[in-house]
């Protein structure tokens, strides 16, 4: 994926981006840091083709558009799980399916087997009010994953839940992630959870958000909880701490 | 009907009791004349007396109510989504259906006999203009309160606007158009019996608003009294029908409808 030179400005001359240029590989895992309002829900917005952009584009190699038999290439996590609450979660997880027209009882098996890998095998049947937070943002990962898409893009999925569960659901997308092979573009304000799930961090500035810093991580593939604790992991931490100072006054 | 339901029913009846009980003392004690005042005692005589005749005028108002909050229900969501469907239609349309609201029924009731003549259809259309705001009204709300992101995720997977409507818009707008509903089907109520006023036959079944008009004529103002009480009940079974409903349909998943 090649982000050139996008630019986008909101109404009252709010310069959100002004030419941002990022560079992709498929396959990679990249974390997205930044101050709060500099445009990386923006960003991830313009990638998914929810919002236009005033000039610059973003393309893929090998393209996005649809192959025959794709159902949707492309997958967005907010904040929040967002799920339909008149759904029951196994009716949430092939809503995309649905969209796309497969037919029911293939859709719900892959629903299914997609719950089953967040860990939500048990709870199919239950609707979203009767769900804790964590449950509802697997339900909303799950939902994400249908389609197996080849890119992800992750709005601060977790940053509404506890320590724990955050913890948990990131040892989980980066399993899911090892697994599949997808994209991954993943927003958040944590240096420790970036760190611990990326194999690249970007740090953008305030706004108009450019690139502060351009890093791979020199990490192990595998990560634990003892990773947290290592030299290499602060150091990185520390880095990305500095950049993110930096961009504050850029 | 378990303990606490008991427990909650108590105190209104209490209140029912003793207020009854007042009126009864009072009206006999300042010797208030009957047609004037009655007594619930009067009332409740008259009322066991007429029950066949206040019976089947609440069938009658309440079929002629029924087809008119029908008509609201399908035509008010209709116009909702044709309303919300743009920006341009909507600020076309939507101030006259103001009009909906602040036409004095009264007034054009005898409009309503002309086009349809005497009868339960001009009753019933009575029920129908009376009642179809409020379902348009917080349809309207619910399917414009819908959550943007949910809006972003239907496109992403590019999904069409039926599907939009049918799976995003109108189940989201659903705790809405119930409220809506519920005012709708008092208001039906009334509707019709304005009506009735009008446009009502004397003959055969009569409804409550034609057994109101007889009763006031003949100053039996215990029978007046009754009928009333027969209309506002026949209202009450229309809401707590529709309230039922509601919190059927939502209860899995709306906070409105939790614990019912
Ligand atoms: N639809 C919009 N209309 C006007 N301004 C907008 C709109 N969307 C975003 N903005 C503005 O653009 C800027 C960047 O917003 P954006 O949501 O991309 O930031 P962010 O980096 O995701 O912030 P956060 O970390 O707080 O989520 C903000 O100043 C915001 O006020
Ligand atoms: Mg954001």
């Amino acid at each position: 994926m090649k982000v050139e030179g996008l630019r986008r400005t909101f109404p009252g001359n709010i310069s959100v981006l002004a030419g941002l240029d990022l560079d992709v590989a498929p396959g990679s895992f990249v974390a997205l840091l930044g101050p709060s309002g500099c445009g990386k829900s923006t960003l991830l917005r313009l990638v998914a083709g929810l919002d236009r952009a005033e000039a610059g584009h973003v393309t893929f190699t090998p393209t996005l558009e649809r192959t025959p038999g794709e159902r949707a290439p492309i997958a967005y996590v907010f904040q929040d799980a967002h799920l339909l609450p008149w759904r029951s979660v196994l009716d949430n997880a092939a809503l995309p399916l649905e969209l796309t027209g497969v037919p029911k009882a293939e859709r719900q098996a892959a629903a299914r087997a997609v719950l089953e890998q967040v860990g939500l095998g048990d709870a199919t049947e239950r609707y979203p009010a009767e769900l804790s937070g964590g449950m509802r943002m697997r339900a909303s990962l799950a939902r994400a994953l249908v389609t197996h898409p080849r890119l992800l893009l992750l709005d601060e999925p977790f940053a509404a839940l506890d320590e724990l569960t955050r913890g948990r659901l990131d040892d989980q997308l980066r399993a899911l992630w090892r697994k599949l092979g997808m994209t991954v573009l993943f927003v958040t304000h944590s240096i420790s959870e970036a760190a611990y799930l990326a194999e690249r961090a970007v740090v953008l500035s305030r706004r108009p958000a450019r690139v502060v810093l351009d890093r791979t991580l020199e990490l192990p593939t595998e990560r634990t909880a003892a990773l947290r604790t290592e030299a290499a992991f602060a150091r990185e931490a520390r880095l990305l701490n500095e950049a993110l100072e930096q961009g504050e006054h850029w | 009907m378990n303990r606490s339901t008991l427990r909650a029913a108590v105190p209104p009846l209490v209140a029912l009791v003793v207020l009854l009980a007042l009126w009864e003392g009072a009206v006999r004690l300042l010797e208030v004349p009957r047609w004037l005042v009655p007594p619930p005692s009067a009332i409740g005589a008259v009322g066991a007396h007429e029950a066949s005749a206040l019976l089947g005028g609440a069938i009658t108002t309440g079929r002629s109510a029924l087809v008119g909050f029908g008509l609201s229900a399908v035509l008010g969501v209709l116009v909702a989504v044709l309303l919300a469907s743009s920006r341009m239609v909507e600020r076309a349309l939507y101030p006259y259906t103001l009009f909906l609201q602040t036409v004095p029924i009264v007034a054009i009731a005898p409009l309503l006999v002309l086009w349809f003549g005497p009868g339960p259809r001009a009753v019933a259309v009575s029920s129908f203009i009376v009642s179809l705001f409020p379902v348009i009204a917080n349809t309207l709300t619910g399917l414009r309160s819908v959550d943007p992101s949910l809006r972003d995720m239907f496109r992403l997977y590019g999904a069409r606007r039926l599907a939009t409507l049918w799976k995003l818009e109108l189940p989201a707008a659903m705790p809405h158009l119930f409220t809506g509903l519920r005012i709708a089907s008092g208001l039906s109520v009334i509707g019709a019996i304005v009506g009735e006023f009008v446009a009502g036959f004397a003959e055969g079944s009569a409804g409550l608003g034609i057994l109101v008009l007889g009763a006031y004529r003949q100053l039996r103002t215990d029978l007046l009294f009754a009928a009333v009480l027969a209309a506002s009940v026949l209202g009450l079974v229309l809401f707590g029908a529709v309230s039922l409903t509601g919190a059927r349909l939502l209860r899995r998943w709306h906070p409105s409808a939790q614990g019912t």
